[in-house]
């Protein structure tokens, strides 16, 4: 069993109010990544499959086609890392 | 008018794809691109004359002395300063202000005193004397702005006094491009006997900057945003201040002599000349070397078509970002009072969102805070997304932009 870091690269915390955290998936993991991602999520729009908006169980995020991810309203990073972990593994 | 075709032509990084995108750079307030001449000057410099400055009669070390030395000659013609002198190199301008911060307010702040800097200000501008407020106990004032982003004048003339030792403003602010009359504050600043420090971060590289005429005290820039290095910057003072200011860092080359007495045992110290009194340990001579080269494509561009091409882009930008319903723009509208820098956001989107899709287009902006929360605070954002132009920029590219960002309708 990997981790959820076989796919990503790093992890931003934004700076401003909102305190988003950004993934970036690594280069070349990032289809494989997005795949596991569509396959788990529920596409609730999709713009030109440049950007989809997604659900998983109560959180909403937004996934690029560029290998990046915006995810908000998270308590903090160990919460992410577990959506990171249910989602890719 | 600039030859944009020779200049795009000197920035190798333009001809990259970025998602599989021809990249637009318009994050040029945060850093600049390099063009090839400062790129080939920092590699023949390693290349031909690396050697340590200042400390051997060796050739390689007259060479790089000279190169050097020339470097902070340069910077000194560029802002009018009266000599190298008066040009201490640094990393960048939060280290100019933290050097002011540290060798001129510890040594002369009092509790009674007061330090008046604005609202706008990057926090570089703001952390550093808060910090030392804690510890000397003097006072921060904080000059209002306007719900535009303009310094409020009347409060900033109520806000100074006589017990006002430093106004620390910048010159151009980061997020609103908004450009003080620093000429005006410091003719008031100087009626109540403060000094004046400013922070030139975002004037410098794109506006003629004199400082004799501007009659400012202290100034602050860095070298990367105006197409050199990262690590290197400029802390300009006016040589009777810079002689009285202690030290900063103590090491190698900050000193003429430390010898020891037999009877005290303790050392005693006497400092070098400026510019080097400031310069402690090995400075970063191959910075200065690709600063100078920085410094001479600017003049060869000359100052007055920079500040002239950014104005035109920011009011071409304007006017077609209005065109998108779902963006507002924060700050003046008027490209006449400020540099070539656009906060904005977008109706439903973070600013990261914002710069996340244009990033999918291969076009580079900024999102967040831009290291000025208070300002951000004042607009009542929680962050703002922020293109900001620079001399390699066209208005294709805003053409671009803008239509990419009529796409975020969508959302």
């Amino acid at each position: 069993m990997g981790s959820f870091e076989d796919y990503v690269a790093r992890i931003e915390e934004t700076c401003g109010e909102e305190r988003d955290f950004v993934v970036i998936f690594k280069y070349d993991k990032k289809d494989e990544a997005i795949k596991k991602i569509l396959e788990k999520a529920a596409v609730k729009k999709s713009i030109s499959r440049i950007v989809f908006e997604l659900s998983f169980r109560d959180i909403s995020f937004r996934l690029y086609g560029t290998g990046k991810a915006i995810f908000r309203n998270l308590k903090d990073k160990n919460e992410l890392k577990k959506v990171l972990s249910d989602i890719l593994l | 008018m600039l030859d944009l075709g020779k200049i795009r032509g000197d920035f190798p990084i333009l001809k990259r794809k970025i998602n599989n995108h021809p990249l637009i750079y318009f994050d040029s307030a945060a850093t600049s691109q390099k063009p090839r001449q400062v790129i080939e000057s920092m590699k023949e410099f390693y290349e031909k004359h690396n050697a340590n400055v200042h400390r051997a009669v060796h050739t390689l070390s007259q060479e790089a002395s000279e190169l050097y030395e020339n470097a902070h000659e340069e910077v000194a013609k560029f802002i009018n300063a009266k000599g190298m002198e008066e040009i201490v190199f640094v990393r960048g301008t939060t280290e100019a202000i933290n050097l002011v911060v540290y060798a001129w307010g510890l040594q002369n702040l009092k509790s009674e005193d007061e330090v008046l800097v604005t609202l706008m200000e990057h926090h570089s501008n703001i952390v550093p004397w808060e910090n030392l407020s804690r510890i000397k106990r003097f006072k921060v004032k904080y000059a209002e702005v306007n719900d535009d982003g303009t310094l409020d004048r009347e409060a900033f003339e109520n806000a100074i006094s006589d017990k006002t030792r430093i106004v620390c403003l910048s010159h151009v602010s980061n997020v609103t491009g908004v450009i003080n009359d620093v000429k005006r504050v410091a003719k008031i600043a100087h009626e109540y006997d403060s000094l004046v420090l400013v922070d030139g971060a975002q004037s410098v590289p794109h506006l003629p900057v004199d400082t004799k005429d501007l009659d400012i005290d202290l100034l602050a820039f860095s070298g990367h945003k105006m197409l050199g290095p990262t690590g290197i910057g400029v802390l300009y003072g006016k040589r009777e201040i810079l002689e009285e200011m202690k030290p900063f860092h103590g090491g190698g080359e900050m000193v003429r002599e430390v010898t020891f007495d037999t009877t005290t045992k303790r050392c005693s110290i006497s400092w070098n000349d400026l510019p080097w009194k400031f310069e402690a340990g090995t400075p970063n001579i191959c910075g200065g070397v690709g600063l100078m080269a920085a410094i001479k494509y600017l003049k060869d561009v000359g100052m007055e078509n920079v500040k002239a091409h950014e104005k035109t882009l920011t009011e071409y930008a304007i006017t077609h970002m209005q065109e998108c319903e779902t963006v507002t723009i924060y700050g003046p509208k008027d490209a006449s009072v400020k540099c070539g820098i656009i906060p904005f956001d977008v109706d439903g989107l973070s600013s990261h969102d914002v710069a996340l899709f244009l990033d999918s287009y291969g076009i580079m902006i900024r999102s967040g805070f831009h290291c000025a929360q208070p300002l951000h605070e004042k607009f009542k954002l929680k962050s703002s997304a922020r293109v900001s132009f620079y001399i390699y920029n066209t208005r294709e590219e805003i053409d671009r932009f803008v239509d990419v960002l009529k796409e975020t309708e969508q959302f």
